[in-house]
């Protein structure tokens, strides 16, 4: 039963959904590594990214590559909000860190809510229109669907400008430094408060590509859709090297075959449970993720 | 015997409270509803208590209570329902057993991730309490009582007005006593700078753990009193949004001060279950839309929590 | 909610009016959630009932609804609410069995009588082996439904190999996959038997699973918002088996989200539309001139279980709940819209089942099957 090709098609399964973990993650990482925060709002502006998504394919009749386009500057923008009304304020008058991560969660579950009311996305599940035909590929050992190719093809792409963002340009200079200590990076004349806005709202639209990828691979959408896959690509990053791109990217890929392996080959029930041993396996013994340095014994 | 001497005031304020409560029970001056509500504001504050000792008092942002409040739920509802247990003071055992059996967790997860920091500890322990739901959801599949995401029914209703009350307001005054002695100092010390402490001699490990693992403890509790309550449980009960139902009460009590707590516990679940019974049902959709911007601009304006005690620099 | 409002103060002017005794009776239903068309239909279909009832009946019906939002928690709630804050003295519903299996405890317990239309798993009205008196079904269970649907397959169908897909959480979906299993297994193969949770979207690994076995049929008994997003995802991997479920496909929905996918599918209900009888006929009628629609099977069984408990009251002694309970527990020969009901020793419905199948435009008749 376990053929080669069984295994390949799980494998594809699984790079799918890493590709998505992989996108959310980056946003995690990024704005950790620059303000040291956990943004626990991330997998709501992944949720928004696929309802604006929804409305964008519902309401108007656009080449897929706007719909895309469109929803990604949605999410950026609504990334930007957040960051200005809830964490900006609490930035300035040097609030505990704690405060700012119960003002974090305090915003996700606004999201969540707000948006579940009647009047406006409704807490029910919506069928997610795809604005193609699925065509499978059957290559004898597996299938491989348009879907697929459509997220590998498009994660491909972000990530490749993503990279040459943050290291071909001033501003993703500016980003590393940033990152790296944020008062030399203010004396040395960079202008930290935009280089978080623009962190938050890179990783806004990679998450609002996420949402719209995901919904197009599984399309049931709905207000709390983002609580989950939220999580795993926080632990994505972390099993990366929170802070660390390409550990983000590598994070959400193991995160993503990880989990459809689980569901393949022990019990789709057991899967988030594994993912949390997972996490917890990675903080006793590496916290500092795959990429991140090893921790000095206090 | 100090010990109540120490305690004179609060012991005579609670059996007042005692006697009051019991009138009204008595008479059916509200309805079962209403009393059920009540007993559940009890323990509510029983459970929000172990937050206040955990994060409150030594600084331990943990937001995995909840499955500390179900490990302790579908413990005892186990053992009652597989014992046929139906006397209180059985009952009363059992509760204490729910207790121990949440604590016993507690420390053996305590031991490797209270060491993490800030954000860490709120991911792991979030984490913690997803895997926890996971595990009660498939708990069906090596214990069919358990109910899985089915659900746990048909668990006797032992939780009355006297159990509730006299448990919950015993431990209520016991962790008074110890946040007086110097464990309490020793807590404070830590959430204000651990380095600081260690280096006067602290054990601050051992502390953490300590805290962390008598908050779950009173969870584990609370969990008990509310399971045979409502006689029902569900995993979905137990999840982050009850977490970060007990951590709204702690910060809006206060960090740190048991009477917020108690206060901010009354308030909030009264606020709560009274506005489910009045408002009509498309209005009651708005709770978890408010909340947040209550607990967002509390976290703006005041980020320590309302009511907190003036210290001294 | 406003027409409820209206309806509620209309009869509460009638009470004034009139010198009939009121009484109040309880609907938990899913208006929100991942089954609300069963809701809402069930909702539209009481209320009928109600004001059926109210124009001959003994007593003066004030109707209280309560939201379930298909979430055990949500309708213990509820349940707890009508009982001890507006006291009614009779529930119908829950709909689904996950509710109504903590429910129908709740009412057990307190003295209540609870009728449900549409909850099919036996756990609701017995717990532990034991009979909840006050606790009845005015449909039959899931050990018919899933011998009819195995039987189906093997004998009509011809069927050989069969995979079963379920939510795990989920009594009448775990409950029913394992019938279906049973029975399956005694004339065929049973290849696979995977579960999946409430929440999930991704299915490939599952599919992918199944698929490798290549099962002749594919049993889906869930509802129909989760069978629509598999039967898609099945379709788009290849999987061409046929597709077969329970009653939680009754919904207008399946097919608009399932498209071409669900087209060709089977599944067991309670009745069909098409039966001719007066009875039903006439409900069928008054349904459509005022909601423009024909009701779903599950609409229609609350209406069946109200007029059983109205019925019921105008024939007990008084309207102590402990009266009622004692004529529905000897209620024979009932002439509903969805049959003819009698109690067994159980409190369960012995009922027809009827196997329908989704043409492009709905779910036409195929047979039915007698206990």
């Amino acid at each position: 039963m376990e053929t080669l090709g069984y295994i390949l098609q799980q494998f594809i399964n699984g790079i799918q959904l890493g590709s998505v973990y992989a996108l959310i993650a980056l946003g995690y990482t990024m704005v950790y590594g620059v303000l040291r925060m956990i943004n626990f709002a991330h997998g709501d502006v992944f949720m928004l990214g696929a309802f604006f998504g929804y409305y964008l394919i519902t309401r108007m009749s656009l080449p897929i590559y706007l719909v895309f386009l469109l929803a990604m500057a949605g999410t950026a923008l609504v990334a930007f909000i957040i960051e200005k009304l809830a964490y900006s304020p609490l930035r300035k008058k040097n609030a505990p860190k704690i405060s700012l991560l119960i003002t974090a969660v305090g915003v996700s579950l606004f999201i969540e809510y707000f948006f579940s009311l009647n009047a406006l996305f409704t807490p029910n599940y919506i069928a997610f229109p795809r604005p193609f035909e699925v065509e499978p590929y059957d290559l004898n050992l597996f299938v491989i669907t348009n879907v697929h190719i459509l997220i590998f093809i498009t994660t491909l792409i972000s990530l490749s400008l993503l990279y040459l963002l943050i290291y071909r340009t001033r501003q993703g200079k500016a980003m590393r430094a940033v990152a790296l200590d944020a008062e030399m990076a203010k004396l040395v004349g960079v202008d930290t408060e935009k280089i978080i806005s623009l962190t938050f709202m890179l990783g806004g639209a990679l998450a609002g590509l996420g949402g719209i990828l995901y919904a197009i691979a599984y399309p049931q959408i709905n207000v709390f859709m983002g609580i989950m896959p939220g999580i795993k690509s926080f632990i994505a990053a972390v099993l990366g090297g929170i802070g660390i791109i390409h550990g983000a990217v590598l994070g959400g890929f193991i995160i993503g075959i990880s989990e459809v392996f689980v569901s393949a080959f022990l019990s789709s029930t057991l899967r988030d449970g594994f993912i949390f041993l997972i996490l917890f396996v990675f903080l006793i013994v590496r916290p500092n993720g795959i990429f991140g340095k090893r921790i000095e014994k206090v | 015997m100090k010990l109540l001497l120490e305690l004179r005031k609060e012991i005579v304020f609670s059996l007042l409270l005692y006697m009051l409560l019991k009138m009204i029970f008595i008479n059916n001056l509200f309805s079962d509803y209403v009393e059920q509500v009540i007993l559940y504001t009890i323990i509510i504050v029983l459970g929000s208590l172990g937050l206040n000792i955990i994060y409150g008092y030594t600084g331990q942002f943990s937001l995995g209570h909840a499955a500390f409040y179900g490990l302790g739920a579908y413990f005892s509802a186990f053992i009652t329902k597989s014992f046929s247990i139906e006397s209180s003071l059985m009952f009363i055992i059992v509760v204490f057993s729910g207790g121990f059996f949440s604590a016993f967790v507690a420390y053996l997860i305590g031991i490797p991730i209270l060491k993490f920091k800030d954000d860490f500890l709120a991911i792991a322990t979030l984490g913690f309490g997803i895997l926890i739901r996971n595990i009660l959801d498939n708990s069906d599949r090596f214990l069919e009582t358990l109910g899985g995401s089915r659900g746990f029914v048909g668990i006797a209703s032992l939780s009355d007005l006297e159990t509730v009350f006299f448990v919950s307001i015993f431990l209520i005054l016991m962790s008074k006593n110890i946040i007086q002695s110097r464990y309490g100092i020793f807590w404070m010390s830590i959430r204000d700078d651990e380095t600081a402490s260690s280096s006067v001699g602290i054990n601050v490990s051992d502390m953490k753990l300590l805290a962390f693992v008598y908050g779950c403890f009173l969870a584990g509790v609370a969990g008990a009193l509310y399971a045979h309550l409502y006689t029902f449980l569900h995993p979905s009960n137990f999840d982050f949004l009850k977490s970060v139902d007990f951590l709204v009460i702690v910060i809006v009590g206060g960090m740190g001060n048991i009477s917020g707590t108690v206060v901010a516990g009354v308030f909030w679940i009264l606020i709560i279950e009274g506005l489910r019974i009045m408002l009509p049902a498309h209005i009651l959709e708005y709770r978890w839309v408010i909340i947040p911007i209550v607990l967002i601009i509390i976290m703006i304006l005041k980020p320590y929590g309302l009511m907190v005690r003036k210290r001294a620099l | 909610m406003r027409k409820i409002l209206v309806l509620v103060l209309t009869f509460a002017l009638f009470s004034f009016a009139s010198a009939k005794e009121t009484v109040k009776l309880g609907l938990i239903t899913p208006l929100t959630g991942d089954v609300k068309t069963f809701g809402e239909s069930s909702r539209n279909s009481f209320l009928i009932a109600v004001e059926e009832y109210n124009k001959t009946g003994k007593y003066n019906i004030v109707p209280i609804i309560a939201d379930d939002k298909n979430d055990p928690t949500e309708g213990t709630n509820a349940a707890l609410k009508l009982i001890t804050q507006d006291g009614v003295k009779g529930i119908i519903g829950p709909l689904t069995s996950k509710v109504a299996i903590p429910v129908s405890e709740i009412a057990n317990s307190k003295k209540v009588p609870m009728i449900t239309g549409t909850a099919t798993n036996p756990k609701v009205t017995i717990s532990d082996g034991k009979r909840k008196p006050y606790v009845f079904r005015a449909c039959f269970i899931d050990p018919y439904q899933g011998k009819v649907a195995a039987q189906f397959a093997l004998k009509d169908l011809k069927l050989k190999t069969a995979a079963v897909l379920y939510d795990v959480g989920n009594d009448y979906s775990k409950g029913l996959a394992e019938v279906f299993k049973e029975n399956f297994s005694k004339g065929g193969q049973v290849v696979a038997f995977e579960s999946y949770q409430k929440d999930d979207v991704d299915f490939s690994a599952l599919i992918t699973k199944v698929a490798a076995k290549k099962p002749d049929v594919i049993f889906l008994p869930d509802y129909y918002n989760k069978v629509a997003l598999i039967a898609k995802q099945l379709r788009e991997r290849g999987v061409k088996s046929v597709l077969m479920g329970g009653d939680g496909w009754d919904s207008p929905e399946l097919i608009k989200i399932g498209g071409k996918a669900i087209v060709g599918g089977y599944f067991t209900n309670h009745y069909s539309p098409d039966r001719k009888d007066p009875v039903s006929e006439a409900f069928l009628k008054k349904y459509k001139e005022k909601h423009n629609a024909i009701p779903d099977a599950l609409g229609v069984l609350a209406y069946d279980a109200a007029m059983i408990y109205l019925k019921a009251l105008d024939q007990a002694k008084s309207s102590d709940p402990s009266e009622v309970m004692k004529v529905l527990t000897n209620l024979k020969n009932f002439k509903g819209v969805t049959g003819t009901i009698g109690f067994d020793k159980n409190g369960d419905a012995q009922k027809s089942a009827v196997i329908l199948k989704l043409e492009e435009n709905g779910a036409k008749y195929v047979t039915t099957v007698n206990p």
